[in-house]
């Protein structure tokens, strides 16, 4: 039951996220326009939590709504971009940010596609000097020399 | 009657399908032709049954059956008839019914199309084309059966998702799809050649036309749902790297290194074994993508948890057949002889460099799909990787990728002359660079990215003109001569330059878009306006219209420029009462290739309402690009040697499969 009832949660939830073209609202912008460009610019790197790989810039959720009001409300009252993803992380965990930090665990997600960027390089560098060792080939034995220029001579007049 | 007569089509394709597993192995194991000749008749027939079973289940759609489980939970009688159509494949059930006719279809033209192929690697191949095959229809029939029945017979159905009801996503689903599944028959064909331990030059003269086919249709497939999303979702992105979204491009960019590298195969008889890799991975990144999307996964994994029964059968599909085949080509891939040397600057050399780059990008997107999966499975820990990570990891991939691509062709074979191709593409560099600084002068301050973008991408344009410019002689030969040439240039030399042509077109409209996209959000009643990036725009009024199964306010705008009308916006709400949901139709004005795209808002308590007013420099750019990739692709695929077929080596037919 309690799943059942946790599922449908999320479905409101997402259905919410669905209806588009109400993200940002006339009445949450900033007057000013710089500081407004820094408010949108944040919202892009922060996930609406309830909705599925939505920002809260693009999500029509409600908490999506209220999340975008508290960064505009930090931003008002100085807080530098640092400050604000930080203050949002302490409050919603590190699942809030759509670019995860540089950690321990998220090592792999951040060091695999340059490793294997290096390990193509690596391996293909190998792999041509492996190449170019044995191109010279094993001498011709005397019996072979023999049958190639009897082979070659006729055409040789 | 009919619902059960499509279920009953889809038993015998399983029973054909399991025929054909066996009897053309057993046949070309003994060297009996008639075994290895059945596979033809199987795979022809799987294609009937299925192609039955599907147009049943369309004739369920059609006449609104709404006992049939799946037509009532996602048609509605009075839906226009085209979504009664589309809204076959506008769910789980239907869509993988899709999948297997399409498949079953590659298979069906493999026996019919196959004829100059050696008799035992083709019965290899449809054997595995019909493993895969009969994996799937048991997948359907006990786990996602689409013509279930209920009892008593509702009177009305559910209606099917209006986001879904539109002619993109229409047509969105089969494009994919054809381009997921025709990956499976350069998959069939890297396990047969694996299976009979042998490999040449044919080979890939074979597999290309498949994988060529394939990837046209998923590159035409992935930019219709990027303009579906664009237009559709109402605020403007085109691309979201959102999950679903990657789950079509892995098998993309895997797809594109196998068509490069099938290419070095081809010419050189090089790369074998890393092709035959290129060709596995490719389509098991096809399957990954039916499981991302079609388990429930991704939602979360707990979803996933509370019903597996699905998820479960495909993940064991997915081991199975990725399993499967690279524990085959760990087994058979050393026996592939190596051939065909090369030096590091070499045609070759270039389309390795392509290879480990698009592999590379490919294995970005992978782990950032997956990682956060993997993490909360593990540890319990929940991170999001969303668009600006896949901006910041994948996109310093591509430029490497984009600055080389002008390079390759022009490059020889074997060994190339760098300092001689680079002074050939000197016209081209100085192009880049003279966009790059008008770029800087006109745009100012503002990001660096941009005017590198521009000349990066004026760079590869001019890099593909300057490619059939020095095949054909231009400039330097008399006419007659340019033209002779460029008769006789091979229809894959003028495909590969149009297609590099068309993906350097979408960089440009990227990079535009993402730089000098305007945008204004405002509450207007009537008769105000709102002005960008020189049009005008006044807000006239507000109107109520009915559908056939919706109601929708429209908002209607006049559009000037300079004080004279251009026409007229009307973005709209639409209200679908079966479901009770709404989406945003957002109205699109063209103008050249860029658009001004406008979608509505709340009304608010004052009787404003507000909108969003987005302008879209070049936009259209990013979706001309993949048509122009498409028909460098048909191009290429019209070229002579493919529409020929791989010559027939002697005695090919009865050679032992070692």
């Amino acid at each position: 039951m309690i799943r059942r009832l946790t599922l449908l949660i999320a479905l409101l939830a997402a259905l919410a996220c669905a209806g588009a073209a109400r993200a940002v609202t006339p009445d949450e912008m900033l007057k000013d326009p710089a500081l407004e460009a820094r408010a949108r610019h944040l919202s892009s790197q922060l996930r609406c939590l309830v909705c599925q790989n939505q920002s809260i810039d693009d999500s029509a959720a409600p908490l999506a709504h209220d999340l975008r009001v508290l960064v505009r409300q930090r931003i008002k009252a100085g807080d530098t971009d640092g400050q604000v993803i930080d203050f949002l992380v302490a409050r919603y965990g590190e699942f809030v940010l759509l670019k995860p930090r540089f950690e321990l665990h998220t090592l792999l997600l951040w060091g695999l596609p340059p490793a294997a960027l290096l390990a193509g390089f690596a391996a293909l560098f190998l792999l041509a000097r492996k190449r170019r060792k044995p191109t010279a080939e094993p001498a011709l034995t005397a019996d072979e020399q023999r049958r190639l220029s009897t082979l070659v001579e006729p055409q040789a007049d | 009657m009919i619902a059960e007569l499509g279920h009953y089509a889809l038993v015998l394709a399983l029973a054909l399908a399991l025929v054909q597993s066996i009897a053309p192995v057993v046949g070309a194991q003994t060297r009996d032709a008639a075994l290895m000749r059945l596979a033809n008749s199987t795979a022809l027939m799987q294609f009937g049954f299925v192609a039955l079973s599907f147009a049943a289940l369309t004739a369920c759609y059609v006449t609104s059956d709404f006992s049939v489980a799946t037509v009532f939970e996602n048609s509605h009688s009075q839906m226009p008839l085209v979504y009664k159509f589309t809204s076959v494949w506008g769910n789980h059930e239907g869509s993988m019914l899709l999948w297997v006719l399409i498949l079953s279809l590659f298979g069906g033209l493999v026996a019919l199309f196959g004829g100059n192929l050696p008799a035992t690697l083709k019965a290899y191949v449809l054997a595995v084309q019909s493993w895969i095959a009969a994996a799937f229809y048991l997948f359907i029939l006990l786990t996602s059966n689409p013509f279930l029945r209920l009892q008593p017979a509702p009177l009305e159905g559910r209606d099917l998702n209006p986001i879904l009801q539109d002619i993109g996503l229409a047509v969105h689903p089969p494009l994919l799809y054809l381009g997921y599944v025709g990956f499976s028959i350069a998959f069939s064909f890297a396990i047969a050649a694996l299976i009979e331990g042998r490999i040449d030059a044919a080979w890939a003269r074979w597999v290309r036309p498949w994988t060529l086919a394939a990837w046209m249709c998923l590159t035409l497939g992935i930019a219709m749902g990027s303009y579906w999303a664009y237009y559709e979702l109402g605020w403007g992105g085109f691309w979201f790297w959102d999950p679903v979204e990657n789950a079509s491009l892995m098998p993309w960019l895997a797809g594109t290194a196998l068509l490069h590298s099938a290419v070095v195969m081809e010419k050189r008889n090089a790369l074998k074994i890393w092709t035959i890799l290129l060709a596995v991975l490719t389509f098991s990144l096809s399957l990954i993508g039916t499981f991302l999307v079609r388990s429930g996964v991704l939602t979360s994994v707990h979803t996933f948890a509370s019903d597996p029964t699905r998820g479960v059968f495909i993940l064991a599909i997915l081991v199975l057949f990725i399993g499967g085949g690279l524990a085959l080509f760990a087994w058979r891939g050393p026996l592939l002889k190596q051939g065909g040397l090369f030096a590091p600057v070499s045609r070759e050399g270039a389309l390795v460099f392509n290879n480990l780059f698009l592999t590379t990008a490919c294995l970005t997107v992978f782990v950032g799909t997956l990682y956060p999966l993997a993490l909360e499975a593990i540890t319990g820990e929940k991170i999001s990787v969303g668009a600006p990570f896949f901006n910041l990891t994948f996109g310093p991939l591509f430029v490497p990728l984009m600055f080389a691509m002008p390079f390759g062709p022009l490059l020889a074979w074997k060994r190339g002359d760098l300092p001689g191709v680079a002074q050939r593409l000197m016209a081209a560099f100085g192009l880049g660079i003279v966009a790059a600084a008008i770029t800087f002068a006109v745009a100012g301050e503002g990001s660096i990215w941009a005017p590198f973008g521009i000349g990066l991408a004026l760079f590869v344009m001019a890099g593909a003109v300057t490619d059939l410019v020095e095949r054909t002689g231009l400039f330097r030969a008399p006419l007659a001569t340019v033209r002779l040439r460029a008769a006789g240039l091979p229809r894959s030399a003028w495909g590969t330059a149009v297609a590099h042509f068309g993906i350097a077109m979408t960089l440009l409209g990227i990079v535009f878009v993402s730089n000098w996209a305007g945008e204004r959000i405002v509450a207007l009643k009537p008769g105000e306006g709102v002005s960008l990036a020189g049009y005008d725009l006044t807000f006239n009024r507000m109107e109520r219209r009915g559908g056939p199964n919706y109601r929708e306010i429209a908002a209607e705008f006049t559009v000037r420029k300079g004080g004279v009308p251009i026409g007229t916006m009307a973005p709209s709400k639409r209200d679908f009462a079966s479901r009770d949901t709404s989406t945003t139709e957002a109205a699109l004005m063209t103008r050249g290739f860029s658009q001004l795209y406008l979608s509505l808002g709340d009304t608010e308590p004052d009787g404003s309402v507000a909108i969003r007013l987005y302008y879209k420099p070049m936009v259209l750019l990013i979706w001309l690009g993949p048509v122009v990739m498409m028909l460098g692709g048909a191009l290429s695929l019209s070229d002579r040697r493919l529409r020929v077929g791989a010559p027939k080596p002697a005695k090919s037919a009865l050679q032992p499969a070692e």
